[in-house]
């Protein structure tokens, strides 16, 4: 039986899995420097072996994602972060 | 003037007054270049992501200076290469947002909105469980 309007009920949001608009981190927040001696932070940008995280999946804008690129192997090269890892997450 | 950060690695197996000489070297060396040294930051102690000369962990040390002369990094450099007592070293120039994150980080500017919204979602979570306890709350999540 069609339900009216008052008896439809959601138990869950009806936009649930509805993609969220991708935005680039750095742009919208203004962070414009990005320390390569901050290894917790580029945890974000690598996956669980080492490997840096592509910008579709990141949705970093090109000028940041390079840079984030940029900090992570000088993070690889003062032996912050592996050059290859199993399990890094 | 440009401001530059030299971070390096030194010997974790040197006692730690040689650990420390050996910074200072570091830093009598850059003076005697002419550069104006601004801060050295100590991280000390960490351990390495993988082994290099076969050790597993190193003394970090992070110098910011600035310096108006020329050609003085080829020989720095060179005089960090042949240092025995330093595993690794990058040299790295700063732009202005670069000195300025350094500034505030200095500060304590950098790390408090996570203090303060780890304190105010705090209080947050708790008024959420008080009022509907019936309603399944998925957005919670």
């Amino acid at each position: 039986m069609a339900a009216s309007r008052e008896d439809v009920k959601f138990l869950s949001n009806p936009k649930i899995g509805l993609r969220q608009k991708k935005y680039c981190r750095f742009r919208k927040f203004g962070i414009k420097h990005i320390d390569y001696k901050d290894p917790d932070f580029l945890l974000q940008f690598i996956n669980e072996q080492g490997k840096i995280l592509p910008r579709r999946i990141t949705g970093n804008s090109l000028k940041y994602q390079r840079r984030v690129a940029t900090a992570i192997k000088r993070a690889r090269h003062l032996g912050m972060l592996p050059f290859v890892a199993d399990l890094m997450k | 003037m440009r401001h530059y950060e030299v971070t390096f690695i030194v010997d974790p197996v040197l006692s730690g007054d040689e650990v420390k000489a050996t910074a200072e070297h570091i830093q009598k060396e850059l003076k005697g270049f002419g550069a104006t040294i601004l801060a050295v930051d100590e991280i000390g102690l960490r351990q390495l992501a993988y082994p290099i000369n076969k050790r597993s962990s190193g003394v970090y040390y992070s110098i910011e200076f600035g310096c108006d002369v020329a050609d003085w990094l080829v020989k720095f450099e060179l005089n960090m290469k042949r240092n025995e007592r330093l595993l690794r070293f990058l040299t790295v120039k700063l732009d202005k947002y670069g000195v300025k994150y350094n500034d505030d980080k200095r500060n304590g500017r950098i790390g408090s909105k996570k203090k303060k919204e780890a304190a105010a979602a705090v209080p947050a979570a708790e008024e959420e469980l008080v009022p509907a306890p019936e309603v399944l709350d998925l957005d919670a999540e």
